[in-house]
């Protein structure tokens, strides 16, 4: 999120689109209704059902799943040809004004550049042009025709209502109504907050989908300022603290990334990410690059890393494939991975397409999974009938549970989505002999270290030079890995512009902040963006003063939000080019004359005189802007294009490209891809408040509340196929089959798409086969194995199934 | 509505197995006041937490028995939203207000467990046959099949045949513990359920 | 039992006398806007926490409304019910249980002197020991809500939390509420509430929006506020005008002596059925009275 959750309330106008809030994030969805009632804010749900969140909304209307960027693209072409943005906003702070090389261009439905063989696009087009001081060339009038702005117009001039209603079923005067109230924010005293989750990402263009709203609220100047915002709800309780931390293949902590192999060297690594500033006066943050990055390997292999051995660059893997967890079940099926360990997370349940996700873990030597509670994932060999078709003695997979600790017997941080890290103690002990996860992983580390110390090895260097500096090496405290994670001064630290003042820091102290981080090897800290929660102040996690001085939901000193303690990112852009708030109603920050004051820490260099300098809010851009066109920064293009979901009822309206060109696709999971003559419905998959993932089915109150796999259809679907509520139905994609109980219901309508009416199947994803509730089928099973062509994230928001009414299931 | 005398004692008489004969001297009042419910958290120990599911993480309160003293040992016995929170000001989701049930599930694991192959089942094992078992298995994975080098003769260091899911649900100090730890064994098959 | 705190009394079941007090005790009431209600069932999950309830896991019947009724360890469900309106559908969500009426059917049905009081703060209570599991209660509620476990045989519903509210806390579900679509407070603050949230549905289109807090029963200690309180039955049912069974007034009236014979005679024998077989098990004919007793006024 940009903005934080209590911030929503500040909000004129919200859109809760590609999510369902009140059901997925309901205690934060509480700001959504006090927006509603102190603010007079309109609630605008869009969404192929009629969720609880539409239940309380002044506008609902339905879209077909897979759909959102023709209807986001018919939000902008409305903006735009209505003049219906805020106009200041978008010349100072975005890159509308800048020239685009000549050679870019879009046609039948592809960007230059691309080749259809390695399904990828050759991206240097899609850049600016530069003058001879690499300077971008802009043109502040608006009017040369290459300026992005006038791009932007052209590529959304086809989105019109008619091909909105045509694409997504979604009724014109709906449509119009939604375009109408998301224009009345493009001012500089109302703001539109966008509240979105997996509802826009599980699409194979799920990024493309978030980038679109990035315009909108860019074009109407809502980024910076409260109420508004780019506002991720996320996933789990520390989805964004694991994010953060980098827990990916190609990830380094703190959104740096993983060296390549075309990158032997630091320096090589370091001169191709400290972005060199595209236009006078810019900050472009990344150039402390080369500050993070050897400060984290610091924090890795400690005195271990000298400026001799490049601070042990070559310690670090090179990734050159992104082994996402896709690719990782991928490499599973075809025998390529021998073991498999899985810290929480119930991947049998959550990645697509069962079948192969069994096939895939019987093919491992060993399987380990740490957990507090009996996972599907451990027992995946278990035969459950069709619900889990396995023949254990054909399995020779050697399979660990490993018991951990649930958040109530241990002491730690999480941080939620609005960034704000907050500190946790332990009420009691882990029953039996349940350990915690940093237990495990610390007797995992020192055992293995055990071995090469008295074996030897492949490359043992990386695990023998890495640091361990705990009191006791078996069980770090929380404590001690806060206080690395922070980062300390490893020598006295002098202040750079007079070396002769006292230390800055002194040996050992903890840092007060990221701005104090050096690229020599006198500093460590494990993630950059972290830096600041625990310095000699104290765990400033740990704080909870719910007091909110300014009234406006900033809560400073309520835990700590990264980056700098910041509760809404971007929020130079809530004042003017001069330093003067765009209106006192949605202030944040202003210049006084000699710094930026106001009610949250400012987003920008503290002292930096808007008269004098012309620095861009966004700071972490080497343009200073913020990007309407993003330059060669997405696999599909530098503007969001509709494309079908991999299984689609439609051919693409827009043109003759289907589906995503660029998007991963591996060999057999084409082939199982179902077509609308054999599968003429299209399903989507979600959660339902009363549960959480495959995780609260193990609790019984939970099960009373919702205790069986049902599916929902529409009323008109429903007596077309014979089906009453209640009724046990059979649901299938090319893949797989499930079994559910039916919901029929006004909630869901048949939609008119490109002339012909479309049925929407809605299968919630709670069910498995251990716990309290029922059994039940999964969602997965059905689904394709597709994923967004940026992030992977599996397409389970769209695909094609049909649906039977069978006998009761015994 | 009509009552007839025979519905009425059908009425009468479906009163069955009270266990006061009260009714009999029924006519006065007794007292001024009446109990209610005991209040079940008078005296216990109250802990600040955070919900564990979703990513609002709001504040929860647990409440266990006992004052902390030695020899008791505390008992969760409720939980409850924290009024003090900015963001869920004491509410509470269905999953949150129901997080007892998840703390206490049955299906909760509680000693080391392990599967032959083969078997159609788990059988409880020891921590140390565990950690050996699975340290053994992985030392002989990565030995055999760790890169130093590409095929063009690259830097690599990277073993890519075990892969590791990270959780979401885990505290920022476990997400860096495992990422150290992972990294210093070249591990590159990694992610975590924020793509899911 | 140990008591740890009591609530004053202003009425007790199949008792004469009102108390007299000198006090004044403020008087409570629980809001629930209908409006604001997203049926997420986190006012079901404290309920069931605070009050230790756990109910069979059941199925799904087509319908969210889990349990499917109000029952024994049920004190509270949501009644969900989809209606269209000028091409507009809205989904009304309304939570259901012990409305706490400030003349109180079940009470006045009840022949069991104590088994249900009601205080001053208006809370409705059952008191379990002194519960003879009847039914009258059943009977008497023109919300149908009071329901009888196959456990114990006594009567339950919703205490409104007496339990937190005599220690100056909010009953479970209230605190709970993520959408603030519960609030409690005393009653003349609930109804000022109240006022606000109307006036904010009806400059959104809802001319009807209104206050749920009916005449016939003298009002309720937990209100509705409804964006179309013209047709309360629109929201599963809710009575437009409830009241106390006839059947209950016959037996607070002219048939009393009759029906005290009656009462006593029905003790006498639920005394021996315990001596002889025990507390917890009821005969099949003891079920089939109670499924046949009258569930609500047409």
């Amino acid at each position: 999120m940009t903005n934080g959750w209590n911030d929503i309330k500040n909000a004129d106008v919200v859109l809760v689109m590609g999510g369902n809030a009140a059901e997925a994030h309901t205690c934060g969805f509480k700001w959504v209704t006090e927006a509603k009632a102190n603010n007079g804010a309109k609630l605008i749900v869009v969404d192929p059902r009629f969720t609880r969140t539409a239940a309380v909304s002044d506008l609902y209307m339905p879209l077909r799943p897979g759909s959102d960027i023709a209807f986001l693209g018919g939000v902008i072409n409305y903006l735009l040809s209505n003049d219906k943005i805020f106009h200041d906003y978008v010349k100072a702070y975005t890159n509308a004004a800048y020239v685009v090389r000549a050679d870019f261009g879009f046609q039948d439905g592809l960007f230059t550049g691309y080749d259809a063989e390695k399904r990828d696009y050759d991206r240097s087009s899609w850049e600016y042009e530069f003058d001879s001081e690499g300077n971008v060339r802009v043109d502040p009038s608006l009017r040369h025709p290459r300026c992005v702005f006038n791009l932007l117009k052209a590529h959304y001039a086809r989105y019109t209502p008619e091909m909105v209603e045509r694409t997504c079923g979604t009724p014109q005067h709906l449509f119009q109504q939604a375009c109408e109230l998301i224009a009345s924010t493009a001012s500089s005293s109302r703001s539109l907050t966008a509240l979105y989750a997996l509802g826009w990402t599980q699409h194979s263009k799920g990024s493309q989908n978030i980038r679109n709203i990035a315009i909108i609220q860019l074009l109407l100047g809502n980024v910076g300022v409260p109420g508004g915002g780019i506002n991720a709800l996320r996933g789990h309780s520390n989805v964004q603290g694991i994010t953060d931390f980098g827990l990916f293949s190609n990830s380094v902590p703190g959104y740096m990334a993983m060296p390549k192999t075309s990158e032997p060297t630091l320096e090589d690594y370091l001169k191709t990410r400290a972005f060199k500033e595209m236009l006078p006066d810019q900050m472009s943050y990344w150039q402390n690059y080369g500050k993070f990055y050897v400060s984290f390997l610091k924090a890795m292999y400690g005195r271990n890393a000298t400026p001799e051995n490049q601070f042990g660059y070559d310690w670090m893997p090179k990734v050159d494939v992104n082994l996402d967890t896709l690719r990782q079940f991928e490499m599973m099926f075809q025998g390529k991975m021998n073991g498999f360990i899985c810290q929480g997370f119930n991947p049998l349940l959550s990645v697509p397409n069962r079948k192969k996700l069994i096939n895939g873990l019987s093919k491992l030597k060993f399987l380990v999974v740490m957990d507090p509670l009996h996972t599907e994932t451990a027992h995946f060999f278990e035969n459950h009938g069709d619900i889990n078709d396995a023949d254990p003695s054909e399995i020779a997979t050697e399979v660990f549970l490993l018991p951990t600790n649930c958040f109530a017997e241990e002491e730690g941080t999480f941080t939620n989505s609005s960034r704000v890290i907050q500190w946790h103690w332990k009420a009691a002990e882990p029953p039996g002999q349940a350990r915690t996860d940093i237990q495990i992983m610390a007797d995992l580390f020192l055992r293995l270290k055990d071995l090469y110390a008295k074996e030897g090895g492949a490359f043992p260097d990386p695990i023998m030079n890495l640091s361990w500096d705990y009191r006791n090496p078996a069980r770090p405290s929380p404590d001690e890995l806060l206080r690395e994670i922070n980062g300390k001064a490893l020598v006295d630290l002098t202040d750079p512009n007079d070396p002769t003042k006292p230390p800055v820091k002194k040996a050992g102290e903890l840092l007060d902040l990221f701005g104090q981080l050096r690229d020599d090897g006198s500093t460590a800290s494990a993630n950059w963006i972290y830096s600041g929660c625990y310095s000699e102040r104290g765990n400033l996690t740990m704080r909870r003063d719910p007091s909110d001085p300014s009234g406006m939901g900033i809560h400073p000193n309520w835990g700590y939000a990264w980056p700098a303690n910041r509760r809404i990112l971007y929020n130079r852009a809530s004042a003017d080019p001069q330093g003067r708030p765009w209106s006192n109603r949605k202030k944040v920050i202003e210049w006084n004359g000699s710094q930026w004051v106001g009610i949250d820490v400012p987003d920008f260099g503290a002292t930096i005189d808007p008269t004098t300098r012309a620095t861009g809010p966004f700071i972490m851009n080497p343009e200073g802007t913020a990007r309407l066109f993003t330059r060669g920064m997405m696999r599909e293009g530098p503007f969001p294009e509709h494309y079908e979901p991999f299984e689609s009822p439609v051919a693409n309206p827009f043109g003759p490209v289907q589906s995503n060109p660029v998007a991963r696709v591996f060999n057999g999971d084409m082939e199982v891809f179902g077509t609308s003559e054999d599968y003429p419905y299209v399903a989507t998959t979600y959660r339902l408040v009363e549960h959480f993932h495959y995780w609260t089915k193990h609790a019984r109150m939970n099960a009373i509340l919702q205790p069986e796999l049902f599916v929902e259809i529409s009323e008109q679907l429903a007596r077309e196929k014979g089906i009453a509520a209640g009724d046990w139905v059979e649901v299938s994609s090319n893949r797989a089959r499930i079994q559910a109980k039916a919901v029929v219901t006004k909630r869901i309508r048949p939609l008119i798409c490109d002339g012909k009416p479309v049925h929407v199947v809605g299968i919630p994803i709670h069910w498995g086969f251990i716990g309290a509730t029922k059994k039940g089928f999964g969602a997965n099973q059905l689904t394709p194995y597709v994923g967004d062509a940026n992030t992977e994230t599996p397409e389970y928001k769209a695909f094609l199934v049909n649906i039977k009414r069978i006998n009761p299931m015994v | 509505m009509t009552i007839t005398r025979r519905e009425f004692f059908r009425l009468s008489g479906s009163a069955v197995a009270g266990t006061t004969a009260s009714l009999l001297g029924f006519g006065t009042l007794e007292a001024v006041a009446a109990e209610v419910r005991p209040y079940k958290l008078a005296r216990t120990t109250e802990t600040r937490n955070t919900c564990p599911y979703c990513s609002v993480s709001c504040g929860v309160i647990i409440h266990t028995t006992g004052d902390g003293a030695k020899n008791t040992k505390a008992e969760i016995v409720h939980v409850e939203g924290d009024p003090d929170h900015p963001v869920n000001r004491g509410s509470l989701c269905p999953k949150g207000a129901a997080l007892l049930d998840f703390i206490h599930s049955e299906t909760r694991v509680k000693e080391p467990m392990y599967r032959a192959p083969g078997e159609a089942g788990f059988k409880p094992v020891s921590w140390d046959f565990v950690m050996d078992r699975i340290t053994r298995l992985m030392k002989e994975d990565r030995d055999a099949n760790f890169q130093a080098v590409t095929e063009d003769g690259k830097t690599l260091n990277a073993w890519a045949t075990t892969g590791f899911l990270a959780g979401c649900a885990t505290t920022n100090e476990t997400g860096w513990l495992t990422y150290k730890a992972v990294r210093s064994l070249g591990m590159v098959a990694l992610d975590n359920q924020a793509r899911i | 039992m140990v008591t740890t705190q009591s609530l004053t009394i202003r009425n007790r079941s199949a008792s004469t006398e009102t108390p007299p007090s000198i006090r004044k005790d403020l008087e409570v009431a629980k809001l629930l806007d209908v409006s604001k209600c997203i049926g997420c069932k986190a006012c079901q999950s404290a309920c069931m926490a605070w009050n230790d309830l756990r109910p069979e896991v059941s199925v799904n019947t087509g319908v969210y409304d889990n349990p499917n009724d109000l029952g024994p360890a049920a004190w509270t469900v949501m009644r969900f019910s989809e209606h269209e309106e000028n091409d507009r559908l809205e989904w009304l969500i309304r939570k259901d249980g012990c409305m706490h009426c400030t003349d109180p059917g079940c009470l006045k049905a009840c022949p069991s002197p104590g088994a249900i009081v009601q205080y001053a703060n208006g809370i409705v209570d059952f008191v379990a020991d002194k519960c003879i599991g009847c039914g009258y209660c059943v009977k008497g509620c023109p919300f149908d809500v009071p329901r009888i476990s196959k456990v114990d045989n006594r009567a339950y519903k919703c205490s409104l939390c007496s339990d937190r509210v005599a220690v100056g806390q909010s009953p479970a579900c209230a605190k709970s509420c993520p959408t603030g679509a519960i609030v409690f407070g005393s009653k003349e603050s609930m109804i000022e509430h109240a006022k606000g949230r109307i006036e904010d549905l009806k400059s959104r289109g809802y001319q009807n929006a209104g206050l749920y807090d009916p005449e016939g029963v003298g009002g309720t200690h937990v209100m509705y506020v409804l964006q179309h309180a013209d047709r309360p039955e629109l929201y599963a049912d809710l009575p437009k005008d409830p009241k106390i069974s006839p059947l209950v007034s016959l037996w607070k009236g002219a048939l009393k002596p009759l029906s005290m014979v009656g009462m006593g005679m029905a003790v006498l024998a639920g005394i021996f059925h315990f001596v002889s077989r025990g507390p917890n098990e009821v005969t099949e004919e003891d079920e089939e009275n109670a499924r046949n007793l009258p569930r609500r006024d047409a």
